[in-house]
Parts: C-alpha cells; structure tokens; sequence
C-alpha cells in the first residue's frame, strides 16, 4: 500500500492540464514502472498522482506528411517494439525498447516516462538523442517544443516546469541511405540496466560510402545522456575505415564522463565508449548501405 | 476510497479500493485470490504476474484503481472448474517447479504467450519469460512444458 491521499483519473487531456494546474504538488502517474518503485523506497506521504496512461491523446505513433515520426508519451515499450513505422524507419528504437526490463515492464512503461524520469541508464535516451528527437510540452496554456539535449539536466532531473505534461515526442525525417544501430551492454541479457549504451545515426551520400552526416550518442556515459560532437564532426566526409572507426571512438571518449559505480569502473566504461561507439557505427554505417537491422533478433550485446 | 468495475476472471465485479492499493493486494487481501504471490514487489520477479486485458503484467507495481474497466485474469481464472488449463497440465507433467513459488508468475505469462504463439522456439520463451525469476532453477522443464503445451492445444484445436 502507498500513502496516496488523492489518486486523479482525467478523462481528457485537458482535464489532465487542468487538474496539473490545480495540484501543483501531484506527480503524473504514466505506466508507473518509476513513479511507483520510488514511492516504495522513499516511503513519502500522503502524495497525489495523476494518472495519464488512459489518455488516448498521449498514445500511439504516426508519420506526419512531411516524414517526421510523432510518438505519445504514454505509448508504452511494447507498443513501441512493435509498431511497423518504428520497426522500418528508427529500429534501433524499436531495439532500445525491447531491450528494457522484462515483457511485463514493457506492456506498461511508457516512452515518455522513461524521458521524464530522467535516469541516466534510460534505455531510450541515446536513441532519442541520436535522433535529434524534439519533445513537446503543453501547459493549459499553451505548448512549447524544446530539443532532448537541453530537456535533460542531470541525473533524475529533466527540465518540465511542475505544470506541464510532455505531449508529443517527434523525430524529424530521415532521407534514404541512413542507418541506425543501438547498442546496450549489461552483464543479463535480459531485466538488466544498461552499464553503457551507444546509439549510432548514419547519413552516406549516394555514392554509399562517404558519410554525409554521422550522429552519436551514449548512455551511462556522464551524469545525463550525451551527444559526441566532436566525433561526428570528425566523421563528416569520411569513408568508415578501422582507422576512422578507431578515431571516432577515442574523439568519444573526450566527450564522456563515465563515472565508477557498483555496476561498473570508470575504466571499464571508457573501455567500453571506445569499443561500443565504434561497433554502434559500423553497424548503423551498414544499415545506410542496406544491411538490414531486425529488433528483435539483435541480442542484447 | 474508489469504487471500480472491472471484469475479474469472467466475472463482472464492483469494489472499494484504497487510492494507493497496488491490485496486487486488492486479489491478495480483499479477495482472498492467494495464487497470484508476492515477491519483490519492484517488478523484477514477476511472481505477481497476472493478466490485464490479456496482457501480462506485474500486479506489485499496478494501481488497483486503475483497473477500472478493464478485465483482469489471474492463475485462479485459467482452469475451468476442477479442470486445469493445458499450460497447469504441462507444468505438473514436466515437473517444472520444486518450491513453486514462482508457478503461478510463470504460468500466466507463458499463457499469453502461448494465445499468441503455439509453437514458440526456445529462444522465443526465454525472451517471453526474460521478466519470470525462478531460484529454484527449473528453467529448462519450464520451457519443456510451454513447449509441450503448444503441441498439445494444437493437437486440441484440429480435434476440435
């Protein structure tokens, strides 16, 4: 049992809002995978939840005419695994889904509470990251969009005002020859956190080989999800050899912070930057040449 | 308190829970529904594992509030009067317990499962029960018995 002194069901979004407004103390409930573990360990009291998984505005996924890819926050894991506009255009997202908790924990974590959690092993921030995902954020006055990197602001904190409700997570459209890969490493395959993870974007220009625009990101890394700036710059007009690969990894490792924990040493994760940040872009370097990426046959590295 | 209306093992039901009442403890203490177990409570276990709306789900971690409208199975709602569900059935032949603490987690995910795939390879069931622990350690009869119990509803449906 939860001291819960008031648990709100909103039927619509803008009941949601309004009730937001009303409560400035209440914490949204999504699937609760989080919110409801943390409730246990820190025992606070007498909370107010508001719960939003039931709102059909905040759930599913659709193309918009211009190729963007629009995701409800409260779309869970498995939808997310599932949905055939992921599977085809962004698999690594569809990958990072599958790759979390167990099936039960997937039929009812939501995307976008995994972004507002904040944790720094979320397993679908380097993805999103990679992605240049823009997330929208609604107030019963108006909505404002703001880019995933600024949304994050350090571990278990991200930067919603308490009167918001996160509305839409978009991805911009890709052209043709891009690819993508994330890559997780824990010591389960299976119901583990990520000790690092390393989602790698790939643009080629026609010719197939050179790279017109590379995007990486890592998770676990630093105390939120990072981008390495440097390293995609670096790859800009490069062919993706051993050499550049190697480059590319050692130029991540400037723009990490890796921290030691019970999980992992500092060493170890910087290791693995290196290793993974590689192997993330030459797989995602493939799937822009055409080497196909089936979510759920990629094994948990 | 909150009244909901859900649909429990295919029996309509109207009840009061408390706002943070997990539906683990709605089954476990106000209906005496003791086959769904408590274990870690933090949704790694998956001892609590019931159905909602077809959909396996840790009931330690599900508001039972938020149960409204939906339909609720768990290991009490699969067998029909005295007679067990094919995937019980299985679960005894292969002796895939020893403490059996975890059975009742581990039968209705392998349920939902098997209503959507009958013949689920081995790598497919160990993805499907990745969210299912079991200390005692009988993985391997546990497989054995999702795996028989798929040929056998087959068998049952061309029967039929």
């Amino acid at each position: 049992m939860y001291s819960v002194k008031e648990l709100y069901r909103p039927a619509s979004l803008e009941e949601a809002l309004k009730t937001l407004k009303e409560n400035p103390d209440a914490s949204l409930l999504a699937g609760g995978t989080d919110v409801l573990v943390k409730l246990r360990k820190k025992k606070p009291e007498n909370v107010k939840l508001i719960s939003i998984s039931q709102l059909s505005e905040l759930k599913g996924t659709g193309l918009l005419d211009d190729g963007t890819i629009a995701i409800g926050p409260c779309t869970t894991f498995t939808e997310i695994g599932n949905d055939p506009v992921i599977r085809e255009k962004i698999p690594m997202l569809a990958h990072a889904a599958l790759s979390m908790g167990g099936p039960q924990i997937q039929n009812v974590a939501t995307i976008g509470g995994n972004v507002c959690n904040g944790a720094v092993s979320a397993d679908s921030a380097p993805s999103l990251f990679a992605l240049d995902a823009q997330i929208v954020l609604r107030t019963s006055e108006g909505e404002r969009t703001t880019g995933i990197e600024d949304f994050y602001l350090g571990p278990g904190k991200v930067k919603k005002n308490p009167d918001e409700i996160m509305v839409k997570i978009l991805i911009p459209p890709r052209g043709r020859r891009f690819g993508c890969r994330y890559i997780k490493f824990s010591t389960r395959k299976a119901m583990d956190l990520a000790i690092l993870g390393a989602a790698a974007a790939v643009t080629l220009e026609d010719d197939k080989e050179v790279i017109r625009k590379a995007a990486l990101a890592l998770g676990v890394a630093a105390p939120v999800p990072v981008r390495c700036k440097t390293a995609e710059a670096y790859l800009q007009g490069k062919t993706l050899t051993k050499e550049v690969i190697e480059e590319a990894g050692r130029l991540a490792l400037t723009e990490a912070n890796p921290r030691d924990s019970w999980r992992a040493s500092k060493r170890y994760r910087e290791a693995l930057i290196k290793e993974l940040s590689g192997r993330a872009l030459e797989a995602a370097y493939k799937c822009a040449g055409g080497e196909t990426y089936d979510p759920n046959t990629s094994d948990v590295e | 308190m909150i009244q909901i209306h859900l649909t429990l093992n295919n029996a309509p039901l109207t009840i009061e829970v408390e706002e943070g009442e997990t539906l683990l403890e709605m089954l476990r203490n106000r209906l005496e529904l003791t086959g769904t177990k408590k274990g870690c409570e933090v949704g790694e276990c998956g001892a609590c594992t019931v159905l909602i709306d077809g959909v396996p789900t840790d009931s330690c971690l599900y508001l039972a509030a938020l149960t409204d409208g939906k339909e609720v199975t768990t290991i009490e709602g699969i067998s029909q009067n005295a007679t067990l569900s094919v995937i019980q059935q299985e679960f005894i032949e292969k002796g895939s317990m020893q403490c059996g603490y975890c059975t009742p987690g581990m039968i209705m995910t392998s349920y939902a499962l098997l209503k959507k795939n009958q013949h689920p390879t081995v790598d497919e069931i160990k993805k499907g029960l990745a969210g299912n622990m079991c200390r005692c350690g009988a993985y391997q009869q546990i497989i054995d018995a999702v795996q028989s119990a798929g040929e056998k509803l087959e068998a049952m449906e061309k029967e039929a």
